[in-house]
Order: structure tokens, then sequence, then C-alpha cells
């Protein structure tokens, strides 16, 4: 994975002192609240319904075991023990104080890290494939390209004020495991029809109160003139996207109401302008990148075998584990939804943990996925029933990816100011009422996903099914929606109807696996089934 | 009552105007009434609160419930994590909120 | 609104600025206000008159001056661009690099503040409007 040269770790330092001074000057006075705010916004510093709350940036969802490690060791220091592993392979902790938020920063910048503009209205982390550089499909590793991405976004002078957040994917499969085109920009890494590589640009999708799919805009932007273009992308959504209503500020507003022909008629007249201007680095800088993201020293010829007279560990191969690009290894996913906890939380002693693991087990490289998981890339099968053992004995163990016990939920009301309605409760009751193994089992991959509200940090409109926090009248209500899917197929979830109580809607998510498990023809999967049967058979079911 | 809420500015505890300050427990806030304006104007200048707010509620047995479920859970703290709430003793605290 | 810090050795210009709308009308004119929602571009063919660019910042928090900036810089434009209005300290880094060389907060800042700001960053990831040498650049030369 990429390590800081000096000009990366000098930037991430000068970061920390110029947060040191800022915060300094709203401890004395000289900075309003007003004006401190958007400054701390974009070093990841909220003021929360408890506390204030601070928000790491994994970028692309890549980690060292010594950055697990800190993590860990973050959370006892200076917070309550624990962090949350958010939709966008970001950490979150929720107790900090401002006066210690500096140390924090410094301690973070001493093991390549930041929190830099992981929130606020500029360019955000750049997610990625969990599975990057061990995947068999990927056409290249996508990761040096979020890199390349992350260095030309951070403090960019020009974009670092824009109308609203803005949030970047970068994959290079077929198979998104990024919900790429439910980004403000998504790319995917694609070769041409002349053996050459470059970049497919997607613009103008998100989630929140108005979920959009993102279109093609460009299908093949070489290489040499990816900063460029994205920069081009940026300029124009800077200049003309609304900035008179926030919940309409967001770059798909802007492609939707010019229409995707125009917005990109628009973005390819200042790509022309700006390659004049001399602003992308040289191929020798990606070239460079890519040298920290070749293969691990894998052991030729490693078993593919695996004993699996363990039924405990052979269920969790089969559900949490993916087939490696090279023969001997697997890619193994833990999961942070054991039965009944909260999605995405773990202590500091289950982050050390796995950073010890990661370090054992998987090169000293360990991933956060936006469902909320971490996965360990390369872990060699000979290695696999050790790990597992581990990995049972600190409660990590709980064999239930991408299953409806894989539920992905923001913080919801519990934490969340911006919430209407809580959504962890939820999260753990359906999680208790599908415990039952055979249960899960039957009912195969299923992506449950509840937003606390409408700004849909829980992805609940990609969910196959999706559940929306809402207040009604001072009281939480759930609204419940079938048939959102992130992937190649990207749709978006259909509401059932009226809302339901907090146990309603548990007991309508049982309603409806019922109803697809009865109604499932050969292997189909939740998804295939509603797609094939529509939402009426779910309707009457629901509502008589 | 109108009660008035915000956070310390350094730490980020989450406070309640009590009269005469900022405490950490909603059963000593108080009605701030026709004042409270001023009083969150006066206060967040001074930096004695940060990002304050008015809140509807109500003094009910013994205790001051905010109208809102969001502020009774601001209040209490995380009904999932009750043992990093104010009242990591009490079982049933949570469903104060409800 | 007083100019506070100015980048520039020549006499700074002392015509009132006009609107952008305004402007076209005028034959002679050598300083223009750009608003956020203003056309930088309207502003190419009269690059070599104009004298003093003023873009106005209603507030801090609406970034598209430094996008119209950078447009004119990159245009060819050398004389006086000033940011003025909802400045703040914090900002100036990002300012500058943008293109502007002088500054009339409408809050004047602190000194000592400014000062730091402006030598805040040795190094910068991004090529930009006032030339500087992007890290990219120093590590292949």
């Amino acid at each position: 994975m990429y390590k800081y040269d000096q000009y990366d770790q000098a930037m991430v330092d000068t970061r920390v002192a110029e947060f040191r001074d800022q915060t300094r000057r709203r401890i004395d006075g000289t900075l309003s609240e007003d004006q401190f705010k958007s400054l701390r916004l974009q070093n990841g510093l909220y003021l929360q319904l408890h506390a204030y709350m601070l928000r790491v940036a994994v970028p692309y969802g890549t980690l060292s075991s010594a950055q697990m490690r800190v993590l860990g060791d973050i959370a006892d220091k200076y917070d309550r023990g624990y962090g949350h592993f958010t939709t966008r392979q970001n950490i979150q902790y929720n107790w900090i104080k401002l006066d210690e938020a500096p140390d924090i920063l410094a301690d973070l910048a001493k093991v390549e890290m930041h929190a830099i503009q992981t929130s606020g209205n500029c360019i955000r982390n750049i997610s990625s494939d969990q599975y990057a550089g061990a995947a068999a499909d990927e056409l290249v590793d996508p990761r040096p390209y979020a890199e390349l991405l992350r260095q030309w976004s951070s403090f960019h002078p020009e974009f670092l004020a824009l109308p609203r957040k803005f949030k970047i994917a970068v994959i290079a499969s077929d198979t998104d495991r990024a919900a790429m085109r439910l980004h403000d920009i998504g790319i995917q890494i694609v070769r041409n029809a002349a053996g050459e590589i470059g970049a497919a640009f997607y613009a103008g999708g998100g989630m929140g109160r108005t979920p959009m799919i993102a279109p093609l805009i460009n299908g093949f932007v070489p290489l040499d003139q990816l900063i460029t273009y994205s920069e081009a992308c940026l300029r124009v959504y800077n200049r003309y996207g609304r900035r008179d209503n926030k919940y309409k500020a967001r770059i798909k507003i802007l492609v939707h109401e010019l229409g995707k022909e125009e917005y990109t008629r628009q973005v390819e007249e200042e790509f022309a302008h700006l390659l004049t201007q001399d602003i992308e680095p040289p191929l020798a800088e990606l070239e460079r990148i890519k040298t920290y993201f070749t293969d691990p020293a894998f052991e030729a010829g490693a078993s593919d075998e695996v004993d699996r007279s363990d039924p405990d560990f052979a269920l969790w191969i089969d559900r949490n584990c993916h087939a490696h690009k090279q023969a001997g290894y697997i890619i193994a996913t833990i999961s942070l939804k054991p039965v009944g906890g909260i999605p995405g939380d773990a202590s500091a002693d289950q982050m050390r943990r796995m950073a010890d693991l990661g370090k054992q087990y998987s090169f000293d490289e360990l991933r956060v996925t936006h469902a909320q998981n971490i996965v360990l890339p390369h872990v060699r099968k000979a290695d696999l029933y050790t790990l597992w053992q581990q990995l049972d004995a600190a409660g990590l163990s709980t064999p239930n990816l991408d299953s409806i016990g894989d539920i992905i939920a923001c913080p919801g009301l519990d934490y969340c100011s911006l919430a209407n309605a809580r959504s962890i409760p939820v999260a753990q009751k359906i999680s208790e009422r599908f415990a039952a193994q055979d249960k899960l089992d039957k009912i195969g991959e299923l992506k449950l996903k509840i937003s606390g509200c409408i700004n849909a940090c829980g992805h609940h409109h990609a969910g196959h099914i999706g559940i929306l926090g809402v207040d009604r009248k001072g009281i939480e209500n759930y609204q419940l929606s079938l048939g959102g899917c992130e992937g190649a197929d990207t749709s978006l979830g259909t509401i059932t109807g009226p809302g339901f109580s907090e146990d309603g809607v548990v007991d309508a998510v049982e309603k409806v696996t019922d109803l697809y498990l009865a109604n499932k023809q050969g292997e189909e999967r939740f998804l295939d089934t509603y797609r094939r049967i529509g939402m009426a058979p779910f309707k009457e079911a629901l509502y008589g | 009552m109108k009660i008035l809420t915000g956070n310390d500015l350094k730490s980020g505890a989450v406070v309640w105007w009590d009269g005469s300050g900022w405490s950490l427990h909603i059963d000593a806030a108080v009605d701030a009434g026709d004042d409270a304006d001023s009083i969150l104007a006066r206060e967040s200048a001074a930096r004695r609160v940060n990002a304050a707010y008015v809140i509807d509620g109500e003094r009910k047995d013994g205790t001051v419930r905010p109208a809102h479920i969001k502020e009774r859970i601001r209040a209490l703290g995380p009904t999932v994590r009750m043992d990093l709430s104010l009242k990591p003793s009490d079982p049933t605290a949570a469903s104060w909120v409800i | 609104m007083n100019t506070q810090f100015r980048f520039r050795d020549d006499q700074a210009v002392a015509d009132p600025t006009i609107t952008v709308d305004n402007f076209g009308d005028q034959t002679n004119a050598a300083a223009v206000r750009l608003e956020p929602g203003d056309d930088a571009r309207t502003l190419l063919p009269y690059l070599d008159r104009l004298k003093l660019v003023e873009v106005n910042y209603p507030a801090f928090t609406d970034g598209r001056g430094n996008s119209a900036a950078r447009i004119l810089r990159e245009a060819g434009y050398t004389g006086e661009l000033r940011a003025v209005g909802d400045v703040i300290v914090d900002q100036l880094p990002a300012l500058r690099r943008s293109g502007f060389d002088s500054f009339a907060p409408s809050v004047p800042m602190i000194t000592a503040d400014a000062e730091a700001a402006f030598a805040r960053w040795a190094d910068v990831y991004q090529a930009d409007a006032i030339g500087s040498v992007p890290i990219w650049k120093k590590r292949h030369g």
C-alpha cells in the first residue's frame, strides 16, 4: 500500500499545525463558531448529538496493521474504547474533546493518517473496491488511481468551498463492489478496443433526498488526462451547482437539471481548455504510486486445500470468504455485525486484535468495506483455520456476509443530530429475529440497509430491502423499500406503502422474506424474485 | 418550559441552562422563558456555551422532559450503549426516551 | 473595505469598480467587480485594458470566486485580482493560489494570523494560478 514520502508527510504535519492554530483561535474567541465550523468539518470534526465526533479517513478503505492498531489506541486514549466503521470506508469516534482533537490528528499523522476533508463542502475520501489487488476479476488494481486523485483533491485551492460535499469512487472491475454509480463521480478503469487502459467517467449519482444513478459522461478518458478531466468536472460543478438550496446543491441535481448531454458538453469544453494549462501529473507519477501496489510476496505453489471438517469453520468459509486471484490464497471478511450487535462498531481491543491478525495472516494489510466490515485481503488457505479460530475467540467470526444478518445501518438518532429516528435498535431486532443459521442459509444473499433519515448515510435506497426512519409527529416510524441494488445493475428501491412502528417493521421484513421463500424459483436471490414478481404480492402480504 | 441546551466548547459535553450556568444534568434545567434568546446570545458570546439552541419541554414526575425524542436521547445518551449514558446502572433508563 | 494585503509592486488602481453588466456598455473602464453568479469569461475580450478585477465573496463558503480567479489568470490576465468581502484568514492560501494578489476583507484580519496563513504551506499537491511547483513536479522534475 502507499507509503508517504517526505512531501506527503509534510502535508499532514502542516495540516495538524494549521488545525492546532485554528482550534486555539476558536477557544480564545478569535474565530466564531460559524467561521470555525467549516474549518473543523474539513478536518472531520463534527459537533454531534452527544459530543464532538471525529471522522478519520481510511483512503480507499486500505490500512496497515500499524494504522489499525493506532485506531484502537486512539479509541482508548481519547474516546470511550470503541469506534464505528462507516459506509464510506472511514472510521468515526463519538466522544471527542475539541481541545484534544489536534493531538489526535498528530497521533494519526505519525502513522500516515489524517482526517482531511472527511466532511465539509469539498472532495471527500475517495472510496474503492474492498477486494482491490486481490480479486480475480479486476482489470488492474484501482487504488493507484484513487491515490492519485486523493493527492489532487487534498487542499485543492479551487474546490474547498463547493456547493456541497463531493464523493468519488474508483473501481476497475465490471462487478461493482463500491456502489460506484451512486457517487457524485464514479470512475471505472477500463480497456478500450485498442487494448489501452483508460477511465470511464460517470457523473451525477448519489443518494440522500433524491437518489440518482450516475449516467456515463465519457466512456474513455486516457490515463494521462485523468486529473485534467476530473478538474473539468469539478470546475463546472463549482461554477454552476446550485447554492440557493442546500437540498438541491449536489452535482446530481445539476446533471439532472442541465441534462447529461449539456453537463457533458460543458465539461468537455472546460476539459479542452484545461488541457492547455499543464495541470496533469506525468505518467511517471502514476507509475511511482503503482510501485506501492504490487502483489505481496505470495508463496508459489501454496496449497488450495482446506480442511472443512469443522462445520462452523466450513460455514464461515462459505459465507465470508471470497476467491483470490492467486492460487492457495483467499479473501476473508471479518464481520462487524454480531447477532444483536451495533453494525460497524469495533472495540479498541478488537481493532488491535484485527491489526495483529492482519499483520500475521494478510501481509500486514486490512480493508474497510462500505458495508461496515473489515477484510483481510491476502490470506493463505493453509492459515485460514487458525485465523478463523482466533477470530472466533475475539467475537469476530459471525458468518453472515451479504446475508440478512449483515445489516448496514447508519448511527441514527442514538448518535446523530440530523436523524429522525433510531436505526441501530431496528438493526439489532432484525438481526436477532433472523439469527437462526438455517434461516440465514435459506434466505441467502440479502442486503438490508437502514438509514435514520433522508440523508441516507445507511444507503437504504440501494438496499435489496431498505428501511428509512422518519419522524411522524414526534414518534419514530419506518418506511420499507424493496428492490434497491448497488452493483453493475444499480437500481433504487421502491417504497412499499405506509410506514411501520419499530416492532412493526421487523415483522414486515419477516413477511417480505417469507413471501420470497414461498415464491423463489431455482437459485433466485431475494432481489431476483422481487424483480420477477414485482411489488404487488409484497404489498398484499404487508397491508392485506 | 423553554429549555436551553448546547455543548461545552472545549469538551463537547451536552449542557443545559440551569439559571446561572450550564449543567450536565437535564433535571437542573430551568425555564428560560422570554429571556431565552438573550441568554443564548450572551452565553455564546462569552464562550461559556457553544452551538446552543432552545427547545420545548416540561417538568414532569420530578424530571425535566424535552418535548422531542431527539433531545431526550441527547439528555440521556445513546439508548444502544446505556453503559455510556448518564444512567449506566438503570436498566429501565432507555424507556424514558420513548 | 480597505485592501489589507497586496502582493504587487505597481500602483493600486484608484478607479471605482463597475459591475459586469455595466462593463460592456463602457468602453474605457479599467476596473470591474464580479459577483459570485457572474461569468468571468465575459471579461476575456477586455483583459488587455483591465487593471483591476474585484471578486466579491458575500459568504466565504461560496467558492465560485476561486474558479473565476483561476479562469482569468489562465486567460492571461496580469492585472490586480482582489478578493473582497467575507474573506477570512484561513482561506488565504487557497485564494492566493487561485490567483488573487490583493485582499480587502470586510472585517480586518489580524495581521499575524494572516501572515502565518500565507506562510503555512511549503508545498502543494496541484498546479495553480500562481505557478507553484506542485509536488508531482518536484518528484519527477
